[in-house]
């Protein structure tokens, strides 16, 4: 065991904190479209470094790090307060799965507008009627010229109304069971058939869209990984999501503690002993949420998959950052009644962690059947 | 960065798991829970003292936590960690030859009403000991005492010193030996030390390590059971009732695990960072260990409540754990003071 930094992750670390403290943007702007400008801008400076796709293969236009090194980025990227990059759907889901799946026309036509985010990638999984049990979904793909018909409902989709490609699952044989009759298309969002409505989530933004599709038109060169093949290039996609996302996050709550512990200090509770003894609870738990995440990287590197802990990162997660959220508001007391940003929005904001990107009731389910071998329920 | 454990790391951990599996069965450990008058054998001593396992804190943190955790795992009444505990004090007093041969000690902590580890008030004059110490794990097995006395010193007392009356208690965990020990003017030597803390940690990170194995043994009878016990015609395990509470106990098992490994590879590796690790893993540790062992036996239902199960040894030696040396809230207090 030995959880110091090789000489190469330590010199990687000190470029990345040296480059950071030089080229760091300024606050985000918090007008929702003048943030995701921002946020486009601070990727395409952080491909001139080629640093949006770091552990992308170097042909694919990445840096070829280790998995080390990409954890590395995310803390630095979290210590030095930097902005999240825009295209985080295409290059952590989007890219990954194209590099796996797609043909070489598909790599060199769809890859580089990723890194440099001139191609905002949003995920078209869930639909209205098929959330946990994904493999229902009923949007149908029909064949035409040149293609595919597409008809359907998506829901939860991130960023629709920016862009470019959607990430779409809809089923082409309607005569097999459930998992083998779904295709994985790339499906251009500009065109008369796709429309998307904002939804509106309790926190009153509109981070989400419904879409709506008919008859959408996705040629033949745009199915990844063959027709009917869709479900296993989707798991691919999630695994890259959890895998991928898992480190940022954590990162992420380890900012928001730093944050907390400010606000109870501020508030003056930073002596009150209940507070006290959850936020060092909090401070134990994203200690064990960053050293599972290293677990699951080195299980990676030393043996080509992580370990049974890396199935648990992303449901610690959400109870991590939602017990977060619940301590911010008890900090604020009677006043977190009135807007509060951004402890209020985090609170409401908090409660999705547990529904999106597979439910905590169906991650649980994985790793009893998978990782404790327990019967299926 | 490498979470693995090294080739010499893993040998020290299937030789342990190997050697405890044969010695200490379920029968065996009940027996001398229950029947042995010091909870051990000599045998069972010497066997472990060729071992080299009473000296194993001396390769290194990650490779006594690694024997620690085993021995958890395998609920072995034993007084290897209270000799563990005491050694580590004594080697950081450069007095640990006072062990050679085999010998054993204990570490006697706590004073009647007190929950911080760290505030002993016994009374030391003129190199004498007065006054009385509670729950001292095998007291009456141990060849010396080290003595925590008023003003944070310590101080060793041989076995049969003058003034010395060791009573064994009535404890939880029949599968540890405590014992009251009253001291009247008990001639003793002070240990001196330029660092302290560093052995309180490391005795703390291996006490974390204890409860993990606890929880690792607790989760397999649980999950093992889930899959064989069937109600309502059906394995209770594919009940999401059941299933789910298993799923948190690895949750907290692994958890445990990564901040125990963490702690120990800091206090060889990284000190500045050993003081809140340790605590970190040893509320982490403490918590899980009491949940896990909770769980599992709601996991058994009625049959993990009666005293022919074996499952309760598991439940009480995690109560236990989770006192000694500072308990989940006394070190989230740590956590708290050295990061806020």
């Amino acid at each position: 065991m030995d959880l110091t930094l090789s000489d190469t992750e330590r010199a990687f670390r000190d470029d990345v904190r040296g480059w950071l403290a030089d080229n760091h943007p300024g606050p985000t702007p918090t007008d929702d479209d003048a943030a995701f400008a921002f946020r486009r801008a601070w990727q395409r400076r952080l491909n001139e470094r080629g640093w949006a796709g770091l552990s992308w293969p170097e042909e694919f236009g990445g840096a070829g790090a280790t998995q080390v090194e990409q954890a590395i980025f995310y803390e630095e990227i979290a210590r030095a307060g930097a902005p999240q990059m825009a295209n985080t759907l295409g290059l952590a889901m989007g890219g990954p799965t194209v590099i796996a799946h797609g043909t070489d026309d598909q790599k060199s036509r769809f890859l580089a507008p990723i890194l440099s985010a001139e191609e905002i990638w949003c995920q078209g999984f869930s639909e209205p009627q098929s959330g946990s049990d994904l493999a229902s979904l009923r949007t149908r793909a029909v064949r035409a010229d040149g293609g595919f018909r597409v008809t359907g409902q998506k829901v939860w989709t991130t960023w629709a109304h920016q862009s470019k490609w959607c990430m779409l699952v809809a089923r082409t044989n309607p005569h097999v069971s459930k998992h083998r009759g779904l295709t994985y298309f790339l499906m251009d969002m500009e065109q008369d058939g796709v429309d998307v409505r904002p939804l509106r989530q309790i926190t009153g933004e509109s981070e989400f869209n419904e879409l709506f599709i008919e008859d959408a038109f996705i040629p033949e060169e745009h199915v990844v990984g063959g027709v009917d093949n869709g479900w296993s290039v989707a798991i691919t996609t999630l695994m890259h999501e959890r895998a991928g996302l898992a480190f940022a996050l954590q990162v992420d709550v380890h900012i928001q503690l730093r944050q907390l512990g400010e606000l109870a200090r501020e508030r003056g509770v930073i002596d009150d002993p209940g507070i006290r003894d959850r936020l060092a609870q909090l401070h134990i738990e994203a200690q064990v949420l960053r050293l599972n995440a290293y677990r699951g990287l080195t299980g990676v590197m030393n043996r080509g998959a992580p370990g049974p802990e890396g199935s648990l990162g992303k449901w610690h997660w959400a109870e991590v950052n939602q017990s977060l959220a619940e301590l911010a508001i008890d900090i604020l007391g009677p006043e977190s009644q009135l807007a509060h940003p951004p402890w209020t929005y985090r609170f409401l904001r908090s409660r999705a962690n547990s529904i999106e990107g597979g439910t905590t009731e169906i991650l649980k389910n994985i790793v009893a059947e998978r990782v404790l071998g327990l019967p299926r329920a | 960065m490498n979470f693995e454990l090294s080739e010499d790391q893993r040998d020290i951990k299937r030789t342990a798991r190997e050697f405890l599996a044969a010695r200490y069965p379920w029968d065996e450990v009940r027996r001398l829970a229950l029947e042995e008058e010091r909870g051990f054998t000599d045998a069972q001593w010497d066997e472990m003292t060729e071992l080299g396992w009473p000296e194993l804190g001396d390769l290194g943190t990650v490779e006594l936590i690694v024997l620690a955790e085993e021995l958890g795992y395998a609920v072995a009444p034993t007084p290897l960690p209270s000799t563990w505990a005491a050694s580590r004090l004594l080697a950081a007093a450069g007095e640990d030859e006072r062990l050679a041969g085999g010998r054993r000690a204990a570490i006697a902590q706590w004073e009647p009403g007190q929950r911080a580890p760290d505030a002993p008030a016994l009374a030391w004059e003129d190199g004498s000991l007065s006054g009385l110490k509670v729950a001292v794990p095998d007291a009456a097995a141990a060849d010396l005492l080290v003595v925590t006395v008023a003003g944070g010193r310590h101080v060793v007392v041989e076995a049969g010193a003058p003034g010395l009356s060791i009573t064994r208690s009535e404890s939880l965990d029949t599968t540890r030996r405590l014992y009251e020990v009253r001291f009247d003017g008990t001639p003793g030597e002070e240990l001196t030390a330029e660092d302290w803390e560093s052995p309180w940690l490391a005795i703390t990170v291996a006490n974390a390590a204890e409860s993990v194995g606890v929880g690792q043994r607790a989760m397999e009878m649980a999950v093992a059971y889930a899959k064989e016990r069937t109600q309502f015609d059906r394995p209770i395990g594919s009940y999401q009732a059941v299933s789910h509470p298993c799923a948190q106990m690895l949750l907290e098992v692994e958890g445990a695990r990564a901040a125990v490994y963490w702690a120990a590879w800091a206090l060889d590796h990284e000190p500045e960072t050993a003081p809140v690790a340790a605590s970190m893993a040893k509320a982490y540790a403490a918590d899980a260990g009491r949940r896990v062992t909770s769980a599992a036996l709601q996991v058994h239902g009625g049959i993990g409540f009666t005293w022919e199960h074996d499952l309760h040894f598991l439940l009480k030696r995690a109560h236990a754990n989770a006192r000694m040396y500072g308990d989940a809230a006394w070190h989230r207090g740590r956590v708290a003071a050295l990061s806020l």
